[in-house]
């Protein structure tokens, strides 16, 4: 049976090129590089390199890298070390709706603290309006987070400009680029953020290990504390072969990323066109143009995401779903209700996120097998006879 | 999470997909949990249950226990087919997740629905006799 890998949004397999520049990190290489003999000093050497690889990748400078254990830490740590650290500025937070949940939780763990929080609507097709951000910047406002990109639909928002207004301001910006880093361009002087978080496995490294890019200047309190790694703003041993790999991985993603852009965009399209030409009634959620080259999310009405998400499954196809009935809070996505798709068409919603494996031919297989499986589940649904018999 | 190999084969393949055609009882509801839908249809002869079918609009679990119901209530007295407890429909498919045993009542609730309605329609048959 073929095997398909649909879920790259989720999580990417680690390169085997990083896996294999990873590996002497483990028995050969394996000191504490805060230990002051060779050994030591050889770990903290590749641990500099790989810093040196990321920082340059983005536009930063190596000391403004904070290594952490993924996305979710780096949100964290972004989010409250941020508001802790400019507490008598002011306690207002902007982000918006549609942020992942280590953002949005984040900020409402803040609110009981005392924060106040704005989350920003969005329109139709998932952007933050900039004039939207600036007219909800208070003289109390310490901190904004917007995305960079947005992991269900993939809408790609409008960072520098937001990042102008917000400089303008004197606001800190923090943007989440865990879906962009490696697959679009990301330079935080050109996205004009003080701020970013990034984790090394959706880019094909290894799971366990991000980053959090904090500008000069910018005060942040740690949360992580007892050793003075990462210069006293996160303390832990360094994990020197997860940060070799996010090394490696940011390397190939430099020299691959042009050609990959332009390779998964068309391979994107040609799905989306696919099924909305094959499945009637089915629809596009997302921007059109302003998206991720690597992410199709289309809601297939009258037919609920799990059960498709299981058949397709079935025919060794994986991909993802923003249905309620697929969600540990059995609540529908938060991102399509932000973008105004109802609770039932966001019950049947469904995403692929295509990757470095994906071929033509599998984009050809999902189209082959997509609408019987839509056919058989609407023969079986009391919705799709109502509506369209 | 994961559902048993009971709940997959029910998935896999679903028993008694479709309508009734003028049905003796019909069961419609929906859940308020997640927004899942289910229809159950009956035909009953002499109080026993001689066939059932079903539609539902939902996930894997939803589809499943469905499909199990039907096959529990079929040539059962309506008497012992009201004893079915969504409980009983899960523990026929080898259990379901925690999170999915809201799914079960769904079933429980249309087939009560479908009796209800039988039960309606029965006596309101006695009484234009009678009268």
């Amino acid at each position: 049976m073929n095997k398909i890998y649909l879920d790259n949004a989720a999580t990417t397999p680690t390169d085997k090129r990083v896996l294999e520049a990873m590996l002497p990190y483990f028995t050969e290489i394996f000191a504490n590089p805060s230990s002051l003999h060779a050994f030591g000093q050889d770990a903290k050497h590749v641990t500099d390199e790989s810093r040196n690889k990321i920082a340059s990748f983005i536009g930063a400078k190596p000391e403004e890298i904070v290594f952490t254990s993924g996305g979710t830490e780096s949100n964290n740590s972004a989010i409250k070390g941020i508001a802790y650290a400019r507490m008598e500025k002011g306690n207002h937070i902007i982000t918006s709706k549609i942020e992942h949940h280590s953002i949005l939780e984040s900020c409402r763990f803040l609110e009981r603290q005392g924060f106040a929080v704005t989350y920003l609507p969005v329109d139709k097709y998932g952007l933050v309006d900039p004039d939207e951000v600036k007219k909800t910047i208070t003289d109390k406002t310490i901190l904004i987070s917007i995305m960079h990109a947005n992991n269900e639909i993939g809408t790609i928002q409008p960072i520098r400009d937001i990042g102008n207004i917000a400089r303008d301001k004197g606001v800190y910006f923090h943007t989440d680029t865990v879906q962009t880093m490696g697959h679009l361009p990301v330079d935080v002087n050109n996205l004009n953020v003080d701020s970013l978080s990034a984790s090394a496995h959706k880019l094909y490294g290894p799971k366990g290990v991000g980053i959090l890019y904090v500008r000069k200047g910018v005060r942040i309190s740690s949360f992580m504390h007892g050793g003075d790694q990462e210069k006293g703003r996160r303390a832990s041993t360094h994990n020197v072969p997860g940060i070799v790999g996010f090394g490696k991985a940011v390397q190939l993603a430099k020299e691959e990323m042009v050609k990959e852009i332009e390779r998964l965009s068309f391979l994107r399209d040609d799905l989306i066109k696919g099924i909305l030409a094959k499945v009637d009634h089915s629809f596009l959620n997302g921007h059109p143009d302003l998206r991720l080259p690597n992410n199709v999310n289309v809601s297939i009405p009258y037919v609920e995401g799990e059960s498709m998400l299981l058949n397709l499954d079935m025919e060794g196809i994986a991909c993802s779903t923003g249905s309620a009935c697929a969600s540990s809070s059995l609540e529908p996505s938060h991102v399509l209700t932000a973008i105004g798709v109802s609770p039932e068409l966001a019950h049947s919603s469904l995403r692929f996120s295509l990757g470095r494996s994906t071929t033509k031919a599998d984009i050809e297989y999902v189209l082959e097998v997509l609408p019987a499986i839509v056919e058989k589940l609407r023969a079986m649904s009391p919705l799709y006879k109502r509506e369209i018999k | 999470m994961e559902y048993s190999e009971k709940v997959k084969e029910h998935f896999r393949n679903p028993r008694n997909v479709g309508e009734i055609k003028n049905p003796d009882g019909v069961g419609k509801v929906g859940n308020p949990v997640c927004g899942d839908i289910m229809e159950l249809y009956i035909r009953v002869q002499e109080g026993v249950i001689t066939d059932a079918k079903f539609k539902t609009f939902g996930c894997g679990a939803a589809i499943a226990t469905s499909s199990m119901v039907t096959e529990m209530i079929k040539n059962k007295t309506i008497e012992d087919a009201l004893k079915i407890s969504n409980r009983a429909v899960a523990e026929a498919l080898g259990g379901l997740p925690p999170i999915k045993m809201h799914c079960s009542v769904l079933a429980e609730e249309a087939l009560k629905n479908a009796i209800d309605d039988y039960l309606t329609r029965y006596s309101k048959a006695i009484s234009s006799k009678a009268a």
